[in-house]
């Protein structure tokens, strides 16, 4: 018998019943929260009146409304205020862990999971939220949902699921410098396309990703929706246990020589049936920039916008004509030609310490260029931005004209005040660079930290491996 | 949960690819904490010319003239045609929701994204996977034909054109059972209690850190 994968291990420990036809009940550890998608779950518990199972796997944080700007005076838009206030109540009313928006600990859902301890290798974890996915980093199976699962877990614990099938992304060999996680994870979905993923759990593997911090590996994860897929995975190694160790909701001491034996034995064994294996070459991966309206719509930093004349399948080139419309951008210029109005540094992609570390080493006492109107830093959490001015990261920033922020998903989606004018163009750190996702007519281009800041200097995209 | 069982509706064609939730129901419409309203937001990006907000009067809205669902010869449609990947992006259970509200019942495409398919069959909206090449004749045949309909048995698995030509879909057992009834799952799963007692009960003595 073929050996098991990280899937079929944390699967196979969470199945509470399965059924003649593969159907089975999936017992869920952590239920993470936020203001968006979790209003309507918690009226349907109300008017059903049923109360939640289990309490303490619960914590939830408001993110996605919440200003980035001074929050003294509170939420200025009454209609985000209210979704925001809805949280707390329900929180309050039910004993929700909530870290409310003036609690240092808040930040965006997936920047707080793995930073409090709350996402632990092996667990389920959910949240109604599609990157959702960043949790896979710890060897944890972690996807989003939609509000009437949100209910349903609230309610039982568990989801009604089927097995997905089980793809292998391995990025073998080494990266080149300047080359980081954002770059590796637009090359795949660039490699495999944004439905290539469907119907799978991915688990990354290759000694590309086993060098990536935990920082790195949830930028990785993050993306695994671009890709398709629901879940992405990393396999459990000493890099993951030294993460977690010590963080707020980790196990005890008492608990913990148990937990990590446990945990390392969450990696695929060497004999694991995969349903697709994929493999690149991680010395060929450059600096990535999107250039279209999905992520698969990416190319080199040293290539140029590509013709769709030249693509044969006419909904594909369609598709392309459509996003180079909606974008301004004509076939053979040159990435590097593309000029920037505003510079995004921030996400649950690339939000985290090592993000605005890598951000800042770019900077060099440079300035952002004058024709860029605004460029600005959004830690992802109260946490991050503490260690960050800890590490005078503010300061280089703030010197080199960046606006630096409170925590919050902000620009990515733009669903509270930070966002893009339409016909702006921006460099973002993110991870969608959907028609309008950065405000309505504004044009994204997805790009690392690194790339980001380079681009916010030079006013222009640039190969940050030469700046 | 509302049921699905047959439908005979009016055909629109969207044949485009990677229509993303944001293009479905664009964020600032997420801010409602309620499950209803929607449908008059759907698409509002591509649907209206001047930009959308949380609140608005829907009468004083300039209409894009050449968004297919303004056509005259398209209202009222029930089933969407579309391209790969349908419903691709974030979470938002919002998009079926808006569709939902708007009048459709079902969506036809290639192939869909695993969570918008999946939260469609909670609002008894069916998503229905079959071959390019059939969706792309349907298509052709609406394109050609004003007042085009479809017929959708759920029961039957099939989709009949006007001219009686028949194609079968696949869905998974289990959520036909709870479309065609109309059922609650909370309600299903909560007859389980025993058994998610027992697994958990087990779980505390093997993994006791996850109960902390």
């Amino acid at each position: 018998m073929a050996g098991k994968t990280l899937y079929d291990k944390v699967w196979e420990s969470h199945v509470v019943n399965e059924d003649d036809d593969g159907t089975v009940l999936l017992y869920i550890d952590r239920h993470l929260v936020h203001e968006v998608t979790s209003p309507q779950a918690f009226e349907g518990l109300q008017l059903a009146g049923r109360q939640p199972w289990r309490i303490s796997s619960m914590l939830a944080v408001a993110d996605h409304n919440v200003p980035t700007t001074a929050r003294d005076a509170g939420i200025d838009d009454p209609v985000s205020k209210l979704q925001v206030d809805t949280l707390d109540d329900n929180c309050e009313a039910y004993g929700i862990t909530e870290f409310k928006m003036n609690d240092l600990r808040q930040g965006i859902v997936h920047v707080i999971g793995p930073e409090q301890g709350a996402t632990l290798p092996g667990m389920t974890v959910v949240c109604g939220d599609s990157h959702t996915s960043t949790h896979g980093a710890f060897g944890a199976l972690a996807f989003g949902i939609g509000t009437s699962e949100v209910e349903h877990v609230m309610a039982t614990q568990c989801l009604v699921q089927k097995k997905s099938k089980a793809m292998l992304v391995s990025v073998d060999g080494q990266t080149g410098p300047g080359v980081t996680a954002k770059d590796i994870v637009l090359a795949i979905i660039s490699e495999i396309g944004t439905a290539g993923g469907t119907g799978y759990t991915i688990e990354f593997g290759g000694d590309a990703i086993r060098a990536l911090s935990m920082e790195g590996r949830m930028t990785v994860c993050n993306m695994s929706i671009e890709a398709g897929a629901r879940a992405g995975m990393v396999a459990v190694d000493q890099t993951t246990i030294d993460y977690v160790k010590e963080r707020p909701f980790s196990p005890s001491a008492h608990h913990w020589d148990k937990a990590v034996a446990a945990w390392q034995q969450l990696h695929s064994d060497a004999d694991a049936q995969f349903d697709k294996v994929v493999r690149l070459d991680a010395s060929s991966i450059q600096p990535q920039v999107s250039w279209g309206t999905s992520p698969e719509m990416v190319t080199d930093v040293n290539g140029q916008v590509p013709d769709p004349a030249s693509v044969d399948d006419p909904i594909k080139s369609e598709g392309m004509q459509r996003a180079l419309e909606y974008m301004g951008l004509t076939p053979a210029t040159a990435i590097q030609d593309i000029k920037l109005d505003r510079v995004f540094i921030g996400s649950c992609t690339n939000s985290r310490i090592e993000d605005l570390r890598a951000a800042a080493e770019v900077i060099k006492k440079r300035k952002v260029a004058s024709t860029v109107k605004q460029a600005m830093v959004v830690p992802g959490s109260g946490l991050v931005k503490q260690q960050a001015e800890n590490e005078g990261l503010d300061t280089l920033f703030t010197d080199a004209g960046f606006e630096w922020r409170e925590p919050g998903c902000s620009m990515c989606l733009a669903m509270n005040a930070d966002k893009l004018e339409p016909g702006e163009r921006c460099a973002s750190t993110s991870n969608r660079n959907f028609e309008g996702r950065q405000g309505q007519g504004g044009r994204t281009h997805l790009v690392s930290p690194a790339m980001a800041a380079a681009a916010a200097i030079a006013g222009h995209f640039v190969d940050v491996r030469e700046f | 949960m509302k049921s699905f069982t047959q439908i005979d509706g009016l055909v629109v064609p969207m044949m485009r690819s990677n229509v993303d939730t944001d293009a479905i129901i664009p964020k600032q419409f997420l801010k409602s904490i309620k499950r209803s309203g929607f449908g008059v937001n759907l698409f509002d990006a591509w649907r209206y010319d001047d930009p959308g907000f949380p609140g608005q009067d829907a009468s004083t809205r300039q209409p894009t003239k050449d968004f297919i669902l303004n056509a005259p010869r398209y209202k009222g449609a029930q089933i969407l045609l579309a391209g790969d990947n349908f419903g691709c992006g974030s979470s938002r259970e919002h998009a079926v929701w808006a569709l939902d509200d708007y009048g459709f019942r079902s969506v036809i495409a290639p192939s869909f994204a695993d969570i918008f398919f999946n939260n469609s069959f909670k609002s008894g909206f069916l998503p229905i996977v079959v071959e390019e090449a059939v969706v792309e004749r349907f298509a052709a045949e609406c394109e050609a034909s004003e007042g085009y309909r479809l017929s959708i048995d759920l029961a039957a698995q099939t989709v009949t054109t006007p001219s009686g030509d028949v194609t079968t879909f696949e869905i998974d057992a289990f959520r036909k059972h709870c479309l065609l009834n109309g059922f609650d799952d909370i309600g299903l799963t909560l007859q389980k209690r025993d058994a998610i007692e027992q697994y958990e009960a087990a779980r505390k003595q093997s993994a006791p850190w996850l109960f902390t």
